[in-house]
């Protein structure tokens, strides 16, 4: 019976990677839903990126409040996971502080975890109180009630009780305390536990640690239905993110064939089409679903942490319209979720649901409320781009629905007939000379 | 004025340093017009052998690409292509942001493929080049930048328009949402051809406000929309008397008395 504590540890160990890793192949099928994206040139510019913006966090501190507190946070959990490994070990083989032969070494690590968890504790604190006392706007915009605002919330909960229970740990391990080396929080946090006796304080430290790990995992497997995915896409995200200036948007390729087709005197446009080609279904121009956007796109939806820096500086938002960047990527999320959900419930072949990404989720008046200024791809810590999934449905709404506002369609009937979106004749375009 | 077009200039066989691509707004607008000129003026300043593609110039398909017509914008895009090759341009300078990022984005991969200047950046050349020389003969106005989205996030220049200013021997004063975080004026992206969605409030309201609370003289744009969009700001919040909005060419030809 001496091995039960072991052998349930491995049990828990494999179902919780097990599970993690199942929720990655979902989620990695999910992205690949997307149409091909090919993002794999100037490599060095992508590690550049990833480096500088995921793992260095350099627009983070664009707003230096919360980006300071996210950086501590951060190297938190980075480093405080050095411990897990112990932890694991500890769980695994019945050791106990398996690293603590190392000595000094041992106890500077410790203490630096200690130190790192009392900071990540405060500034999760903070970031509580930001969200709910002070109540930042862009953390109570309307995309943000149910779950994505309680999403948020337990992230910090499950934080602050991961926290808290690694320094309980150390603080009820007697053996640890009293050597008084790399305890540098915890020896304050004994007090509170002053005057019990050691197997009550030896039976919380075990309670604390099986808590801790079985939190840990619990909080692993969360990841893929949560908002704080961003841990681990955040950096693939940033390498396949756009390079070329922000202002050039892809030019449609079919569409580019069409018009040289059009253009070109030798082509007889009546013609009939070549062998094989009547029975090609003629590409769909834009994105009304999930599966006509770009893996990039999608990736992105998933990568989203609804920090809403983005909506806070979108134009159309700020002036109370309907569109919020934020949302366009929580809804495509949604969407290509339950377009999985369909492929599994289906044998994995998606069953038509009636429903798309457009109306259903996303409204054209949303769409047509952006002004393609970039405020937002610019704002986003991790190179989100809301604006191509805009752009790619509103090219779906003129080319494939002619469902553009009126007053476009006036424009551009201008331009198709004097090549100026106001109705003047192209023949005038030279008379501010003489004026 | 003498504004040449480059079916005269091939005529009498001539190819000129660089192509003055109007715009639409450039050409017909009534504002925009005099931004077009008053640039015109700068270049004949500077002496700048330049051109027009004249009644030959069609839009440039920025906002229709923007409002979704990828078909009509590529129409215009292999047209305007087709003449500029035909011309064999190399170089093009325009007054329109928006234009700028077309022609120099995304028209190469349809084959035009030519060096693109925002006149602000054309006009810094010229003076470093020493082809043009301000003289500083405003008095400390104060002047706040609106930074166009299409020349600043969109194509990373924030510096040369301030560069132009600073050298006017004027007092430049910063919005709180400048460079890469300024606000848009609300035209981009083919809005300036439709009403706003339902909200409550316009954009360039917002956007004019936010210039006004700098106490400024004149804002200064370097996009026709944004002059547009900003100047209706300044009429709805009553402050025409007081705050002038305008181009840095018209900056510039005002100040040397072009």
């Amino acid at each position: 019976m001496q091995y039960i504590d072991n052998i349930l540890f491995a049990v828990l160990l494999i179902f919780g990677i097990g599970f993690f890793v199942r929720n990655i192949k979902k989620l990695k099928r999910n992205i690949f839903l997307g149409k091909d994206l090919d993002r794999s040139d100037k490599k060095s510019e992508r590690w550049a990126n990833m480096t500088l913006i995921a793992l260095g966090q350099s627009k983070m501190v664009r707003r230096p409040v919360a980006g300071i507190l996210h950086i501590v946070v951060y190297l938190g959990f980075i480093i405080i996971n050095i411990e897990v490994v112990e932890i694991i070990i500890d769980g695994l083989f019945g050791t106990h502080r398996a690293f603590s032969f190392m000595g000094g070494l041992y106890s500077f690590l410790i203490g630096s975890f200690e130190i790192l968890a009392g900071l990540v504790l405060v500034s999760v604190i903070v970031f509580w109180i930001r969200r709910m006392i002070l109540r930042i706007p862009r953390f109570w915009n309307k995309e943000m009630k149910g779950f994505p605002k309680n999403d948020a919330l337990y992230i910090l909960y499950f934080e602050m009780v991961l926290m808290s229970l690694f320094l309980i740990m150390n603080a009820t391990d007697v053996p640890f305390q009293e050597t008084n080396a790399g305890n540098p929080i915890s020896q304050f946090v004994a007090i509170l536990f002053h005057g019990i006796g050691h197997d009550t304080l030896h039976l919380i430290e075990m309670i604390a640690w099986w808590i801790h790990i079985i939190g840990i995992f619990i909080f692993l497997n969360y990841l893929y239905y949560s908002k704080h995915l961003h841990i681990l896409l955040a950096f693939p995200n940033t390498f396949y993110a756009n390079l070329n200036p922000k202002g050039q948007f892809p030019n449609d390729k079919n569409v580019t064939k069409e018009v040289q087709m059009m253009m070109d005197p030798n082509v007889d446009s009546f013609a009939a089409a070549p062998e094989g080609a009547e029975d090609e279904v003629p590409e769909k121009f834009g994105a009304s679903d999930v599966v006509d956007l770009n893996w990039v796109q999608l990736m992105n939806a998933y990568t989203c942490t609804e920090c809403g820096r983005c909506t806070s500086v979108c134009p159309a938002n700020i002036t109370g319209k309907e569109l919020s960047p934020r949302a366009i990527m929580m809804k495509t999320r949604d969407r290509v979720e339950e377009v999985g959900k369909n492929i599994d419930q289906n044998k994995g072949e998606f069953k038509d649901d009636g429903k798309q990404l457009l109306n259903d989720y996303i409204t054209p008046e949303e769409l047509w409320a952006c002004t393609s200024c970039n405020a937002c791809v610019e704002e986003c810590p991790v190179n989100i781009d809301p604006l191509s999934i805009i752009m790619d449905m509103r090219r779906y709404l003129v080319m494939e629905q002619s469902a553009a506002p009126q007053e476009l369609n006036m424009m551009m009937t201008n331009i198709e007939n004097n090549g100026a979106p106001w109705q003047y004749s192209q023949m005038d375009r030279l008379n501010w000379k003489d004026e | 004025m003498n504004v040449p077009t480059m079916a005269e200039m091939m005529a009498q066989g001539k190819q000129p340093e660089v192509l003055f691509w109007v715009g639409s707004a450039g050409s017909f607008d009534d504002r925009a017009k005099k931004i077009t000129r008053a640039f015109v003026k700068i270049l004949h300043k500077a002496n700048v052998d330049f051109a027009v593609l004249g009644t030959e110039e069609s839009s440039t398909g920025d906002a229709a690409k923007r409002a979704g017509n990828e078909f009509l914008f590529q129409m215009q895009a292999m047209t305007n292509i087709e003449v500029m090759n035909a011309y064999e341009i190399k170089k093009i300078v325009t007054c329109d942001p928006h234009s700028f990022n077309t022609l120099k984005n995304e028209y190469p991969e349809l084959g035009g493929v030519y060096e693109v200047y925002h006149h602000t950046q054309f006009i810094k050349q010229l003076i470093d080049e020493g082809r043009l020389t301000l003289n500083q003969s405003m008095s400390g106005e104060r002047i706040t930048f609106h930074d166009p989205c299409y020349l600043g996030r969109a194509n990373d220049e924030y510096e040369s328009p301030r560069d132009l200013i600073r050298k006017l021997g004027v007092n430049l004063v910063e919005m709180k949402r400048n460079k890469n975080n300024a606000l848009c004026c609300g035209a981009g992206g083919a809005q300036m051809f439709k009403d706003a969605e339902k909200g409550d409030k316009e954009i360039f309201v917002e956007r004019t406000e936010e210039a006004i609370k700098t106490n400024p003289d004149i804002i200064a744009t370097g996009c026709p929309y944004c002059n547009t969009m900003m100047t209706d700001g300044i009429k709805s919040t009553n402050k025409e008397d007081s705050v002038q909005v305008l181009d840095i060419a018209e900056l510039i030809a005002n100040a040397e008395g072009l």
